[in-house]
C-alpha cells in the first residue's frame, strides 16, 4: 500500500531529514511512525500525498510513484487518502458538518449524497450531536475528531496521522487511538506519526522508528 | 447529475454565498460598474438617435438654386447650360414651380397653409448634385452661381446634415474611448474584490489543496462571481439608463412636439441590452481570471 525505498530528503537549506529511508506498509496494516521532534517523522508523513518531492528514492502509493507524479495528478492522490494534520487546519468560520463536506465538494457528491457521507463520518467519530457547532466551541480531542471525520469522509484506503494526539490529555489520546484501531477494523491501512511513545505500547502495533532521518530496526509487535 | 454540473452548481453557490456574505460591499461594487457602464451605453443611445434624425437627411452635398419670380425663359435657358458645361456639377434638375407647389402639398400640415394662399408662391429651381464634397468648394461654387443672372438664392442644403453627421462620428469615437477606459476600470474594480476575495480565503485555499481540490474547482467560484458582479452591474446600468431617458424624454417630447415631430430617445433593443449585460460579464470573467492566475500563484502549491 505504502512503500519507500531508498529515499532521501534534503531541503534547500542543506539539510538532510530523512536518509535513505526504505520500508514497506501492506494493505490494511496498522503502523506507528515514532521518534524525537526533529527525526523527520513530518516529513516523511509529507512525502506521502506529495506536500513535498523526495530527493531521490522512490514513494509508492497504491501502486503509484508518488515522488515522481504530475502536478495536475496530484489532487487525484490526496482525495484517496486520509490525511489529519498536526496543526487539524480547521475552518472556524464554519461549521463542524462543513468542515467534514469540504473535501467531498471537490469529487463531486451530490449534496444529499454528500451529507449522508459527512453524517456518516461524524457518526464514525461520535460527535453526530455536534454538527451544527463550530469547530472553536469543541474541546481539543473533539476538534482533532472532526479533523479525522473529514480525512476519512472520502472514504480513502489510506489513513495517515501526523501526530494526532499532540496537546491531548492520556484520556483524551487513547480515545483517539480508538477510533485509529476502528478504521484499521474496517481495512483502512492507518500509518500514525507521533512522538508520544506511551500509546505504542496498548496498541500492540508495529513501530517504525526514525532517528536523525534513519529508519532504526523496526520494533515488530504481533 | 454529472459530476461536472454538480461542480458548476457547487461553484456557483459559492460565489452566490460569497455576495450573501458581503451584502454591502458587493452591492457598492455593482453600483460602481453599473454606473460605469451607464456612462457611454446613454453616450451611445443618445448618439444613436441623433444620427436618425440626420439619417433622414440627405447626406450627398446639394445645391438649390432658387430662381427670380420674373425670371427670363432666355435667362433660364442660359443658366442650365451652364450648369451642364460646369465640371464640378454632377446632376442638375429643373424643378419647376408648379411641380415644387404639388409636392409640398404632399407635407403633412402644410396643406392647409397653401390653400389659403392665392397664388404660388414658389419660385422655380435647379436642384444640382455636386461631384466634389469639400465645404469649401462646395460654398466657392455657391457663390458662382449666385451671381448669375437670374438667380436669386443658392441654398447648400446638406450642409447642417453633415456637419451633424461629422458630430457624430467624433461623438461616437469618443464614447468608444471612454468605453474602454470604463471597461478598463470594470475589470480592474473586479480585480480588486477578488484579490481580496481570494486573500480572505488564503486559509481555506490551502486546505482545499492539500484535501485534493484541483486549480479549476478553486478558481471556480472566483470566475463566477467575477462574472455575476459584472452581469449585476451590468443590470444597474441598464436601469440607470431605462431611467435617465424616461426622465429625458418627458422634456424631450414636449420639445419636439413644438416642431411637430413625435421624436423622443427610445431604449436599445432587447438584443442589445443583453449583449451589454453579456458584455459587463465577460469583463466581470476577465477580472477575476486576471486576479485569481496572479493571487493563487501567491499561495504556496503544497
Amino acid at each position: 500500500m505504502i512503500s519507500f525505498s531508498n529515499v532521501s530528503k534534503r531541503y534547500p537549506g542543506g539539510q538532510e531529514a530523512l536518509s535513505n529511508v526504505s520500508f514497506s506498509i501492506s494493505a490494511g496494516e496498522f503502523v506507528f511512525l515514532t521518534g524525537h521532534s526533529g527525526a523527520g517523522k513530518s516529513t516523511l508523513f509529507k512525502l506521502i500525498p506529495a506536500i513535498e518531492r523526495a530527493t531521490s528514492g522512490s514513494v509508492i502509493v497504491n501502486g503509484q510513484n508518488v515522488s515522481a507524479i504530475k502536478v495536475s495528478a496530484v489532487p487525484f492522490l490526496r482525495r484517496n487518502l486520509g490525511l489529519v494534520f498536526q496543526d487539524q487546519k480547521l475552518l472556524y468560520d464554519r461549521s463542524v458538518i462543513d468542515n467534514v463536506l469540504l473535501p467531498l465538494s471537490f469529487s463531486g457528491f451530490a449534496p444529499k449524497e454528500a451529507a449522508r457521507r459527512a453524517r456518516a463520518a461524524l457518526d464514525k467519530v461520535g460527535l453526530t450531536a455536534r454538527e451544527k457547532a463550530n469547530p472553536i466551541e469543541l474541546s481539543g480531542g473533539e476538534q482533532q475528531r472532526v479533523a479525522i471525520a473529514r480525512a476519512v469522509a472520502n472514504r480513502p484506503a489510506i489513513l495517515i496521522a501526523d501526530e494526532p494526539t499532540a496537546n491531548l490529555d492520556a484520556d483524551s489520546a487513547a480515545s483517539i487511538i480508538d477510533i485509529f484501531l476502528a478504521f484499521q477494523q474496517v481495512g483502512v491501512t492507518v500509518l500514525i506519526a507521533t512522538h508520544d511513545v506511551s500509546l505504542l505500547g496498548g496498541a500492540g502495533k508495529r513501530v517504525l522508528k526514525l532517528e536523525k532521518g534513519r529508519l532504526m530496526a523496526g520494533r515488530e509487535a504481533a | 447529475m454529472s459530476v461536472w454540473v454538480s461542480q458548476h452548481v457547487h461553484a456557483m453557490g459559492a460565489a452566490f454565498g460569497k455576495l450573501a456574505v458581503q451584502r454591502a460591499a458587493s452591492l457598492l461594487n455593482m453600483l460602481v460598474i453599473g454606473i460605469a457602464i451607464s456612462l457611454p451605453l446613454g453616450g451611445y443611445v443618445l448618439l444613436e438617435n441623433l444620427q436618425g434624425v440626420a439619417a433622414r437627411f440627405s447626406l450627398e452635398p446639394q445645391l438649390s438654386l432658387f430662381l427670380e419670380a420674373a425670371v427670363k425663359p432666355a435667362d433660364r435657358d442660359a443658366l442650365e447650360r451652364h450648369l451642364r458645361n460646369e465640371p464640378r456639377v454632377g446632376s442638375v434638375r429643373f424643378v419647376p414651380r408648379d411641380a415644387a407647389l404639388a409636392e409640398l402639398k404632399k407635407t403633412e400640415g402644410i396643406a392647409e397653409v397653401i390653400a389659403a394662399l392665392n397664388e404660388n408662391p414658389l419660385p422655380d429651381a435647379f436642384v444640382v448634385k455636386v461631384r466634389n464634397v469639400e465645404p469649401q468648394q462646395l460654398e466657392a461654387l455657391a457663390a458662382d452661381l449666385g451671381k448669375r443672372p437670374g438667380v436669386g438664392h443658392v441654398q447648400t442644403d446638406s450642409g447642417w446634415a453633415r456637419r451633424l453627421a461629422a458630430l457624430i462620428d467624433i461623438g461616437r469615437l469618443a464614447i468608444l474611448l471612454l468605453s474602454a477606459l470604463l471597461a478598463t476600470g470594470l475589470v480592474a474594480v473586479t480585480f480588486n474584490t477578488i484579490r481580496l476575495q481570494v486573500l480572505t480565503q488564503r486559509e481555506e485555499i490551502e486546505l482545499a489543496r492539500l484535501l485534493g481540490a484541483t486549480d479549476a474547482f478553486i478558481r471556480r467560484p472566483f470566475y463566477y462571481l467575477g462574472a455575476l458582479q459584472g452581469l449585476v452591474g451590468g443590470g444597474i446600468g441598464l436601469a440607470i439608463l431605462a431611467g435617465g431617458l424616461h426622465l429625458l424624454n418627458r422634456g424631450v417630447r414636449a420639445l419636439s412636439q413644438t416642431y411637430g415631430s413625435d421624436f423622443a430617445f427610445t431604449f436599445p433593443l432587447i438584443g442589445d441590452a443583453l449583449a451589454v449585460a453579456a458584455f459587463a460579464s465577460l469583463l466581470g470573467w476577465l477580472g477575476a481570471y486576471l486576479s485569481v492566475s496572479i493571487y493563487l500563484r501567491g499561495i504556496q502549491r503544497q
